[in-house]
């Protein structure tokens, strides 16, 4: 095995795992990072002139956050470990890749990607104004930064993340000026069976909540944005609440969010083939139940297969490893392999649970008035991508990117891309599975001018 | 006048870095993006809308983040650690007609 070349992509739970079931097999992977170290999202470090203990940035899971870390000390001297690297792009059986302006080609026998995910964003009035940040960045400033995003932060949107993070700032001593949580507590009501698939994990939402109500965090339920206010910044919040009355929150920041998106662009270069999910309301790549691609030798692994958390991804990973170790010629027990399928069965079961207490709002999509900015990049908005299905006759989202632009600017359809296809399938009078999925372009980020062929 | 507010590790080395020809005060291990929108309210203003903006969702998936050095040079401010002597525009550079 130790002439072949496997490459992984993302060194978060899923990437680690993956890497460490390599290296147990005698492969020494390259483990391509795009931030300066490793952790991924969830388990991100903070810089080394930090000091926080663990237990203040991770909470419940700093055990698992030390182990994964100290895992990837361990792995250090027998990976290639190449951090602050770009896969910019995949094509015919290569990675390209980007460190500083030096650009490389590396050709995989295997290639594992776990890229993670980003926050699932619906649009709404105000939202490219300074102040207004996704939940998961709310939590990066303070995980990786110990900043607040603001000194009166409301935290908007639905998902376990909207009270994690709103109990992590509270309990960081930022002034919390309300959650707004866009599902209702029926839904959470009716999603208890299927949460319960994770006991440990239902149990800390309750204690999130209970908290954020302990430090006084005013939480309201059953809201529907209207807008974001400000002129140069944020300044308040307005909603409508169940009984269909305007209330209005005055706040300097707001972090929303209705869960994860997986981030699939690499899988789509790969040719990997995708259909759409509807539990999590997103296309995704195909894949059989250790991670396999329909691209031979391409493995997915993580929340960039699916969004079942950290804990699934350790597993996931660690299974997709195994999956391409087979492939490749080597010996993997069928035990180790039923195993890792036995412990991911109840996360799906808990997805399944997540969405149907904080379902993606895209009835939204409708709702967005006409002068609503969709597209953050380029401010494209709902008026300009409905003209196009409704006057251009644009039966899908590339067609509407090609006429409107929505999806090509710098975050290519990264932050817009799922609210765009409701907006347009809205439009249209169709299921958003009909509008398809905007295809995955190289370069998926931004390259300097000065690139160059690393020599 | 600081957008962000840091609720502690405010005892690590300072580093002094210019923003728009102002002399600020960051901290080692700042990102660019802290190092700014602790002093300030925004990071750059939108090619399209003119409008400013401040990042999103620093990760660097979103792109929003983006300054520039004075030799022309465009940094995403989630994902570059501060330097000393680091000289930063947030206007963009100088041939990019502002809106």
């Amino acid at each position: 095995m130790a002439d072949r070349t496997v490459v992984i992509v993302g060194a978060g739970p899923a990437g680690t795992r993956a890497a460490a079931r390599l290296v147990a097999a005698g492969v020494r992977p390259i483990v391509i990072d795009e931030a300066v170290a490793n952790g991924g999202q969830i388990y991100r470090r903070q810089p080394p002139q930090f000091r926080r203990p663990a237990k203040a940035l991770y909470g419940f899971e700093a055990a698992k956050a030390e182990a994964l870390h100290g895992t990837f000390e361990t792995l250090r001297p027998s990976i290639d470990y190449r951090a602050q690297t770009l896969v910019w792009h995949i094509y015919d059986g290569e990675v390209h890749t980007l460190t500083g302006n030096q650009a490389r080609r590396i050709r995989y026998d295997a290639l594992i990607l776990a890229t993670g995910a980003t926050d699932r964003i619906m649009p709404v009035p105000g939202w490219t104004l300074p102040g207004v940040y996704s939940l998961g960045g709310a939590q990066i400033a303070l995980k990786a930064q110990a900043c607040a995003i603001g000194s009166n932060v409301v935290f908007m949107g639905s998902g376990p993340l909207l009270y994690l993070v709103a109990y992590q700032y509270a309990k960081a001593g930022a002034r919390v000026a309300a959650v707004l949580d866009t599902s209702t507590l029926a839904a959470s009501i009716r999603a208890m069976p299927l949460l319960a698939a994770r006991p440990g994990m239902l149990a800390k939402g309750l204690f999130y909540t209970a908290e954020l109500h302990r430090h006084g965090v005013k939480i309201v339920r059953g809201v529907t944005p209207v807008a974001i206010e400000g002129t140069d910044e944020a300044s308040g919040v307005v909603v409508r609440d169940a009984s269909g009355g305007e209330r209005r929150i005055a706040c300097d920041a707001v972090g929303i969010g209705y869960g994860l998106r997986s981030e699939t662009q690499l899988a789509d270069l790969a040719r990997c083939e995708f259909a759409f999910d509807t539990v999590a309301q997103q296309w995704l790549p195909v894949t059989d139940a250790d991670g396999r691609a329909s691209t031979p030798f391409v493995y997915l692994a993580g929340d960039g297969a699916r969004v079942l958390g950290a804990d699934a991804a350790e597993m996931a990973g660690q299974l997709a490893a195994c999956a391409a170790l087979r492939d490749l010629g080597a010996m993997v027990s069928d035990d180790e392999i039923r195993e890792l399928r036995e412990g991911l069965a109840p996360m799906a079961r808990f997805r399944q649970g997540l969405e149907t207490a904080f379902a993606w709002p895209a009835r939204f999509a409708a709702g967005l008035p006409d002068e609503a900015v969709v597209c953050r990049c380029e401010c494209i908005t709902a008026g300009e991508l409905r003209s196009v299905a409704r006057d251009k006759g644009a039966p899908e989202v590339n067609r509407a990117k090609a006429l409107s632009r929505l999806g090509m600017g710098r975050c290519q359809g990264r932050m817009c891309g799922l609210a765009g296809a409701e907006v347009l399938a809205d439009a249209l009078g169709v299921p958003v599975a009909e509008v398809g999925r905007l295809r995955g372009q190289g370069p998926v980020k931004p390259l300097p001018v000065n690139t160059e062929m690393a020599p | 006048m600081g957008r962000f507010h840091r609720l502690g590790e405010t005892d690590r080395a300072p580093v002094r870095i210019e923003i728009d020809g102002a002399s600020v005060l960051a901290l080692a291990g700042d990102t660019l993006q802290v190092a700014i929108l602790t002093h300030a309210g925004s990071l750059r203003r939108n090619e399209f809308d003119g409008g400013p903006r401040a990042g999103f969702c620093l990760m660097a998936a979103c792109q929003d983040c983006l300054v520039w050095t004075v030799t022309g040079e465009q940094l995403r401010g989630c994902s570059t650690e501060v330097e000393q002597g680091m000289r930063i525009v947030t206007r963009g550079p100088a041939w990019q007609i502002e809106p």
